[in-house]
This record gives structure tokens, sequence and C-alpha cells, in this order.
């Protein structure tokens, strides 16, 4: 790539990727979020107060950690680990919450939605909204609900209203789709938090653009502790927030890799998995025009994942083009290496990982020992293991 | 002329309103399906809209996401969708029928393969909830040269602006959400659905048909003394829902409810 990237175009489309695929009654939202969105984001004071807000509150900048013993045990690249984990909340989503909670307020809004798959971005959204003050509901599939019930219960201290969803798979999509049926029908009063790269536009960029903060602070440290540039990226991707916004900032330095890990379930071969870039096919769903696992009629097909928070058809539409311009690559991580990733960094390293997160761990255990000792890999490791703990027990047999 | 353009102009022409069912096709059986379009027809609708099931109908309420899914459960497709539209058309060339679902049904089908398709099968119109016209454009010139039109929806926050952009690239009539949520909701108001027809009838020629919250015959004559026709769904699908294993039962209570809509409507011309 010779040229500056600068994706989206003005309608938000990522090639053929991307755009606003919605009903009418959203065209208004989108438009009226899409102009404070641009506003907004060349605002002195609203950057000064979200700056403010990501370093006091949130804890940024995250620190970028040396994973040297588990460097050194697989052999190979030097391992540095964006330690997201250590937020508030836990996880990289409440870097975008704090952004989007902070334009409904500008743009007046009194009732926050959002919809959440591991809760993660659920718990995220909840916690910004009670520290403005905004009445807030959280939709989940019921599956979610069961298998993320810690998270569930974070919400609701935090005076979220908890909706459990029980139309199609009960996952992240059909979240989504009843946070989109809210908010259809509240659009006056209601601003949607979405939570990953998804959805029409301006939100997969917007998203990214709060999430960028990952790359711009783990581009520096990286300069600042090696005195160059990391050779690869690792990430996982649900919709794919945690990923951009690690890549975003390195798009134009051709020598940094990018890879995107997503969740092969119980292996693409089975048809049981969550990687649509992997093996799905371009459609629309939730908005915008990207990869998405549907049949040959047009059915969205249901998703598996140990994690809930990559349990989703779809991708963020500018995944799609990295993927097909092979700026990016986006190789997938089953269920049972994931959780070989995972043990390997609580034991390694002494940092438990989001399942999420472990998809990364695992891709990185591969391609470490491919790569020299003076070469380096960045992992986002986007959240804490601790909501999975009643996953990770049952699995092995254990009641808590 | 369209088919559908033909029956707006021999109803404007005696002062009549469009009576319009839709109902999912495939539910609660694809065998129902044809057999429930003849009987709406003598029941006396002027145009039926043919629900195309999809995995995630995020405008719909619940009573239409059940129908969704219990045609999907029948296997029930855009594909197959045409085939019924089709099997009807051999025994009634005149009441025009118009696809309404979803985009990626259509996009796994490829534009051009699924305009090719409905000009097979004599699609009318063809409504796509989540496609607007800034995307539309592709779909809508092939479908055009095909002689179908497509149908847009208006809602409660469209500006002029945007009235005037549907009413450039819409053909065939205009759809209006009479209210803001998913269909089956709530309540009409009829002070501002007649506020904003007027509003809409500023900025085009084209026949409105209002729907969402058209419930029986008093609501549908409310409703048909401010549009050019009247949209009923949910109310239709409820009948359904209520009698799965007496489909002729559902029958005969979809005509019913029709039936009286069609005398209430045709009360106003007689005014
Ligand atoms: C810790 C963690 N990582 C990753 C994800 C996946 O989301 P995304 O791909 O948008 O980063 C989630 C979603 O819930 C999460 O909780």
């Amino acid at each position: 790539m010779t040229e500056k990237y600068n994706m989206p175009d003005e309608r938000g489309h990522f090639g053929p990727y991307g755009g606003i695929f919605v009903a009418e009654t959203l065209i208004p939202a989108v438009q009226e979020l899409n102009a404070a969105y641009q506003r907004y984001m060349h605002d002195p004071e609203f950057i000064a107060e979200m700056d403010a807000d990501l370093q006091h509150y949130v804890g940024r900048p995250s620190p970028l950690y040396h994973a040297e013993r588990w460097s050194n045990e697989l052999g190979g690249a030097q391992i540095y680990l964006k330690r997201e984990d250590l937020n508030h909340t836990g996880s990289h989503k409440i870097n975008n919450t704090v952004g989007q909670a902070l334009l409904a307020k500008r743009m007046g809004k009194t009732r926050i939605i959002a919809e959440t798959g591991a809760g993660q971005h659920g718990v995220a959204t909840a916690t910004v909204a009670a520290r403005l003050g905004l009445e807030c509901v959280v939709y989940m599939g019921s599956v979610d609900v069961a298998r993320q019930s810690l998270n569930v219960y974070r919400m609701k201290l935090l005076g979220a209203t908890v909706i459990a969803v029980e139309s199609g798979s009960k996952t992240l999509k059909d979240a989504l789709n009843e946070a989109l049926r809210d908010w259809v029908t509240n659009v006056d009063n209601t601003f949607y938090i979405i939570g990953t790269v998804a959805g029409p536009h301006p939100y997969p960029a917007m998203v990214r653009d709060f999430q960028a903060i990952i790359g711009r602070e783990a581009r520096q440290q990286c300069l600042e502790q090696t005195g160059r540039l990391p050779d690869a990226l690792v990430a996982c991707v649900g919709g794919g927030s945690n990923a951009i916004g690690l890549f975003h900032p390195f798009i134009n330095d051709a020598s940094v890799k990018m890879y995107g890990v997503e969740a092969a379930g119980d292996g693409v071969e089975t048809g049981r998995h969550s990687a649509p870039l992997s093996a799905g096919r371009p459609g629309v769903l939730h908005g915008n025009r990207t990869y998405l696992m549907s049949d040959d009629d047009g059915e969205i097909i249901e998703t598996h994942s140990i994690s809930a928070g990559l349990d989703y058809p779809g991708v963020g539409p500018e995944h799609a083009w990295l993927k097909d311009t092979g700026r990016a690559q986006y190789p997938n991580i089953t269920d049972n290496e994931a959780l070989e990733g995972f043990h390997a960094l609580t034991l390694m390293e002494g940092i438990i990982p989001a399942l999420e997160s472990s998809h990364a761990m695992a891709y990185t255990m591969k391609l470490a020992p491919t790569m020299r000792k003076d070469q380096i890999i960045i992992i986002n490791l986007s959240g804490r293991g601790d909501k999975d703990m009643q996953t990770m027990a049952k699995r092995e047999g254990i009641e808590l | 002329m369209s088919r559908l353009a033909a029956t707006f102009e021999a109803l404007a022409k005696t002062g009549r309103k469009a009576l319009i069912p839709f109902i999912t096709a495939g539910d609660p059986h694809p065998n129902f399906t044809v057999a429930m379009m003849h009987a709406m027809v003598e029941a006396g609708v002027d145009v039926i809209e043919l629900g195309v099931p999809f995995s995630d109908p995020v405008a719909d309420g619940p009573v239409i996401q059940r129908a969704s899914e219990r045609a999907l459960a029948h296997k029930m497709s855009l594909k197959r969708t045409m085939d019924i539209a089709s099997e009807f058309r051999q025994t009634n060339q005149q009441t025009p029928v118009v696809l309404m679902g979803y985009l990626n049904p259509i996009e796994a089908m490829s534009y051009e393969g699924f305009a090719n398709a409905a000009q097979r099968a004599d699609i009318d119109g063809v409504l796509t909830v989540d496609l607007p016209p800034e995307e539309a454009k592709e779909c809508c010139d092939l479908l055009k040269a095909r002689g179908i039109d497509t149908i847009f929806l208006l809602a409660p926050n469209s500006s002029d602006e945007r009235i005037k952009k549907m009413d450039e690239v819409g053909s065939g009539y205009l759809y209006y959400v009479s209210l803001k949520g998913v269909t089956g909701a709530g309540h009409l108001n009829s002070v501002d659905v007649e506020n904003k027809l007027q509003q809409i009838k500023q900025h085009t020629r084209l026949p409105v048909a209002i729907g969402f919250g058209v419930k029986d015959a008093e609501t549908a004559k409310t409703i048909g003394n401010i549009g050019d026709g009247v949209v009923v769904g949910s109310a239709l699908i409820s009948k359904i829902e209520a009698h799965l294993d007496q489909p002729e039962l559902a029958k005969n209570e979809i005509v019913a409810l029709l039936t009286a809509m069609r005398l209430a409507l045709d009360s106003l011309s007689a005014l």
C-alpha cells in the first residue's frame, strides 16, 4: 500500500463493504449520529474530556508487557502483551463506551441501550451509564445470560436492566437484532452504543476510532521499549473492535504483519464455528455489507464458540476489506486450541486471559516459533478471564 | 403500465382505497399460501404483499418473527417464495404481488439472478426493508429494466428531502410506516398520520399505502380515509398463529376480517 490508508468513504464504504443498510426509521438516527461524530471527533473540548476519562477513570495508558518467560519457552519471537485486561471493567470494551456515552450526552440522549455477548460490553456500557446518570438497557441472548452469569449480576448491580433474548440462536446476533428493534421504537431519546465495529455507518469507523488508542499507545510503547516497530500484531476477532483498534495505527507500516484470529469452534471443517472471514461469504446483516456465515438461501447460520464474545456470524466491514486486499490475515483457532492458550499464559506469565483473548494467545503459540528471536509480536490481551471461571470449571468437571 | 400502477389508477377513478394484506410465505406451511392468496383476493384485496422469511427480521415484531421461524422450519426461501407467487399467477393475472423482505437472501442469489427470477415469477414489486435508496440503485435498475416496481418506506421522522428522494427512486406506491417501531406495535395516532400524509403528498404523486398498527375494520377505515391504501399484516398472522393446526379455520377468520375491512373502506367512497 503506497497511498495513505483513508477508509471508509463518505457513506461508510470500505470497498464493497460497510455502508448503511437499515430500515427508513433509523436513517434520521444514523444521520444525526454521524453529524455528531464528525463534529465532536475534531472538537478539542470533547477530546480533552474523553482523554481525561480514559486516563483517570479507565486507567490508560495500559501497559505493554514483555512476556519474557513465555517468549523463551516458545523459542521464537519476543512476545509483548497490550494489557487491555487491566482497564477498568476488565477489557478493551470500555474505550468505546466512554467515547460513545460522551457523544450521547452531547446529543441530549437520556437513555442508553446496548447488546452484549460475553457481557464485557454490557458491563462497560452499564458502567459509563451509571457514571453519567443515564438509563441503561442491555440485551443479551439467553444462552449467554447463562454462561456469563457473573457479568449479568455486575450489570444489574450497576443499575442496568438486562433483557434476556429468546429468539433465534439466543446469542450475540439475536441480542443485536433486539437492540435494533428497541432503537427503532425509542429512537427519539435513545442512544444505541454498539459494542463492536459492526452496524451501519458511522459505527464501524466510529468504534474503530475510539479503539485506535490501543494501537497508538502500543506503537509508541514499542518504539520506546525496543527502539523499533513490531513485526506482527495478533488479536482475536469477534466483531473485530479490539483487533482493528490495535491494527489501525499500523496500517501504513508495510513491514508490520497483522493477524486477526477467528473462532473455529469445533473446527471450521465441522461447520460449527464463528469464522465468517475463513469460511463465510459476503452479504448484508445488521446494517452493513461484510463476510457472513449464511447458507445458499441467504439465511444466517448458527454460530459456535466457547467464547461468547466471538460467537457472532458477521465481522466488521473493515476487516472484510483488509482481508480482500491482503493487508491482514485471518487465521482461526478451535475451542481446544484456545484452552491451551488460556492455560499457557496463565501458567507461564501469571495472567489469566479472557477466553476471547485466548484465541490470540493460541495463534501466537503457532506463530512465534516460526519467527526469529529478534523479532517482535504484539498481542492484544483484550480482556481478563475472571468472567470465564464458571465456563472453565464446568469444562473440567469442577463445581464452584 | 405496470400492474401496480394500473391497480391504483383504477381505484383512484372510483375513489376507492387499496386493501393490501401481508402474509409470510410458507406460514404455517408452504402448501397453505397459494390457497390463502386466492381466498384473500375473493375477500376483495387489491395487492398482496408476500413476506419472504428471513432468519433475522430486525424490523419485525414478535408475531411476524414467529411467522418467519415457522416458514423457515419448512425450508421456505426466497426462491420458494417466488415459486408460490408463480403458482398463484397461473390462475390470477390481475392482482399485483409484492415481495417484502430483507436484503441478504437477494444478495445470496445475486441482484441479477434475483431480478431474472422475479421476472419469471411475474412479480410486480419488491420492497426490501433494509435497502435504503442510497444503496439500492443497482438492484432497482435491474428490476426496473424488467418492469418491476421498487417500493420504498417512509417513516414518521422522514424529512422533506427524504420524501422527495423516495418519490424519485420509488415506483408503484410508497409505504408509509405509521409509527416508530416494529411491525405489530402499539397505537396509531390518526392526527399524526394525517399531518404526515399532508407533508408527504406535497412531494409525491405516487400512491401512499399506510401500514403498521392496522388491526380491524375501524382502524382500516380511519387510515383508509387518510391514505390511498391500507396494509394489514400482524392482525392476519395472529389468526394463523391462533389456529396452527387448523389452517382452514385461520383462512376463514382472515377472510372474515378482510371482508369487514373491505366494507369499511368502501363505505368511505360511498360518502
Ligand atoms: C475480552 C473480549 N475480547 C474480545 C471480544 C470480541 O469483540 P471484538 O472482536 O469486537 O473485539 C470480546 C467481546 O465480548 C471480549 O469481551
